[in-house]
């Protein structure tokens, strides 16, 4: 199912009692998540992500805006009457229950025709144990399961009632480092399995790119890119999406345009063609320097961290944005070429995006070979 | 090791010292007297050992009738008083923008002195030559005849005596109990909104599981509590319960010690052990209880 959200803003009065101040939680969200997806809210935390997922599983009304499940209004609508399944960070198992009555709960809830008989809850319960496979633990109370085994429990109660949109909010966030990779795994087995249009809330963008159809990348309250992972990592719209994608992070330096040269520090990049001229902020992923003993682009080597396939290059420059160390990931063989106080890069086009000093906004350039 | 293992109880002597000397050695003296014939404490001197105290006791009229009165204050109060201090919790929690004025209301009661509030009681209640008392009226003005709870029949001084006991032990109640509910997590109540759960059914299989311990705290500790009541019967009724027909087991065993008819440690000291076993039993069939729900 599709879920549409126009223009649709949240705002929650302020803390401070005397002011009437509001806070604005979610800015115009404006955006449409297709039908049979795994799409994830990323952004840092107080973005607006989990305001979003409330809104749209209807634990929150939006102040202004629609919300539609395909071509219905559910704005208005309670959250038990628009049909989603939702996992919390916590899990929120019941503790005094069982797995088997943890995950039947949803069901005894129906009421009037909707009513099922204990032979067909029964079966319902079985039939979302499988999908998640915990049918062995049926009997166990939550605290006596693993954290991994007490998600699976989450996702199947979120599933019994077959529900139109699976949301999970943080799912990821209370497991560790191994169980994080696996039931990442899992989670995007279940929705290729079900179908379900599943939207999950991160601020893990490794997390966010290895499982999701799409990335909403979200910042204060505003979006601030939609798109696949990898177009989203390719070609962010900013600086912000630029910095929040990618391990390690894209490294940023105060460069200049002067004509039709791209210039970082005295060093001179690349020949472009871009509208822009003057002051502007280069982002260069980690994987678009290339060694060369004649590149245009020479820092201080500082340490050379072997990773085995490939090599950190850690490096420094006075361009350097905050004065951070510049990390680059070369392949082991170019590495051997590395020696002294210098190291001298090309710099792949590609892989460098110009920004807006002000507006922090992507500047389009093409290279010239 | 050999220091060691000294050192553990060099560390518990203070306690075990204090302990013995003020709890079990009076314990086992109650125990001692409560089978001495005619234990004089002046004179230190018994004229035998054996169940005569206990024959005693229970063959007394006041006694039995200090039972009847303990029990029925016990079996009315205790279930009320968590019941009224639950539905007023639940109340409170719901109303977040001045429960904490309410709150402090409700917690009144409990800072003020149980005499103080008794003597209240009594002036409301009492039925004078000279006036009919604050309930009086309020029953006359919907047309109903005066009693006179103090000192008339049996059923209205034990109406005044549940009525006082509730007011006296609900503040307590109250504010475990509200501090119990605002600990269930707030998630679980999402979930269940979002499942579609009804309010009654949230309550029952979601609050109520979550919050059962300190519901047995409470009636564990209300029942104990409600066994040893005699402050709050004098507080009403004056010192001489016997004759008002209100007496508690710990009045009758202050009465055996102290009282116009006193003197007579031992009688106190077999119906103290009657209580205790009383107490014992009832506290151990919670307990019993309290187990088997959680496991559920």
């Amino acid at each position: 199912m599709r879920i549409r959200l126009e223009n649709v803003t949240k705002e929650f009065p302020s803390r401070n009692k005397k002011s009437n101040d509001v806070v604005i939680a979610a800015d115009n969200l404006d955006f449409e998540i297709p039908d049979g997806k795994l799409v994830s809210l990323l952004g840092p935390s107080g973005c607006g992500k989990s305001t979003a997922l409330n809104l749209i599983c209807g634990l929150l009304t939006p102040t202004k805006g629609k919300i539609f499940f395909d071509d219905d209004d559910v704005t208005e609508l309670p959250p038990e009457k628009r049909g989603v399944g939702m996992v919390f960070q916590s899990y929120a198992l019941y503790p005094h229950l069982n797995v088997r009555k943890n995950i039947m709960f949803p069901l005894q809830n129906l009421k009037g025709g909707d009513k099922l008989s204990k032979e067909e809850m029964n079966s319902k319960v079985n039939e979302a144990a499988k999908i998640v496979q915990i049918e062995e633990l049926m009997d166990r109370k939550p605290k006596e399961m693993s954290g991994g085994q007490q998600q699976r429990v989450a996702i199947a109660r979120a599933l019994v009632k077959r529900p139109r949109v699976l949301l999970l909010d943080e799912p990821l966030s209370n497991l560790d480092a191994r169980l994080r990779i696996q039931t990442r795994e899992e989670i995007k087995r279940i929705q290729t399995e079900t179908k379900i249009t599943t939207v999950f809330v991160t601020h893990d963008q490794e997390e966010a790119m290895s499982i999701s159809d799409l990335i909403i990348v979200m910042k204060a309250g505003l979006v601030h890119q939609i798109g696949a992972p990898q177009d989203v990592y390719d070609d962010p719209a900013n600086l912000f999406v630029a910095k929040f994608l990618g391990t390690p992070p894209i490294n940023v330096f105060n460069g200049s345009v002067r004509d039709g040269k791209l210039y970082i520090g005295n060093d001179m990049i690349a020949g472009i063609k871009c509208e822009k001229e003057g002051d502007v902020i280069v982002g260069i992923r980690p994987e678009g320097f290339v060694i060369s003993d004649k590149g245009s682009f020479s820092c201080r080597l500082k340490a050379v961290e072997v990773m085995g396939r490939d090599t950190s290059i850690v490096s420094e420059n006075d361009a350097s944005v905050d004065g951070t160390a510049i990390r680059s990931i070369v392949s082991s063989e170019d590495s051997r070429q590395v020696s002294g106080d210098t190291v001298r890069f090309n710099i792949k086009p590609s892989k460098m995006f110009i920004f807006d000093k002000e507006t922090e906004e992507r500047i389009m350039y093409e290279a010239e070979v | 090791m050999k220091i060691g293992r000294y050192k553990a109880w060099i560390y518990l002597l203070p306690a075990i010292v204090f302990l013995a000397l003020f709890m079990v050695y009076p314990l086992i003296d109650v125990f001692v007297y409560s089978f001495e014939e005619g234990y004089n404490s002046a004179s230190g001197t018994s004229y035998g050992t054996g169940f005569y105290n206990y024959s005693y006791v229970l063959h007394d009229p006041y006694f039995l009738q200090a039972v009847k009165n303990t029990f029925i204050i016990v079996i009315i109060t205790v279930p009320l008083s968590t019941a009224i201090a639950l539905m007023i919790a639940l109340a409170l929690s719901s109303i977040p923008k001045v429960k904490e004025l309410y709150q402090t209301i409700f917690f009144l009661p409990y800072v003020t002195n149980t005499l103080a509030v008794g003597l209240v009681f009594m002036i409301m209640f009492k039925k004078t030559p000279y006036s009919d008392g604050l309930i009086n009226g309020v029953i006359k003005l919907f047309g109903g005849s005066s009693i006179d709870f103090i000192d008339g029949p049996y059923w209205a001084k034990m109406f005044v005596m549940c009525f006082y006991t509730l007011w006296i032990v609900m503040p307590f109640k109250i504010l475990i109990l509200t501090s119990a509910l605002a600990s269930v997590d707030d998630t679980y109540y999402k979930a269940a909104r979002i499942d579609g759960t009804s309010r009654f059914r949230t309550f029952t299989a979601i609050t109520l599981p979550m919050i059962s311990p300190m519901i047995f705290y409470l009636v564990i500790t209300g029942f104990i509590g409600a066994f040893k009541a005699y402050s709050d019967e004098v507080a009403i009724f004056g010192t001489d319960l016997n004759s008002a027909g209100m007496n508690t087991i710990v009045g009758y065993v202050y009465d055996k010690l102290y009282g116009d008819g006193g003197g007579y440690p031992s009688f106190a000291s077999a119906a103290a052990l009657i209580l205790f076993m009383i107490v014992f039993t009832i506290t151990c069939i919670n307990l019993l209880i309290s187990r088997k729900s959680s496991n559920v």
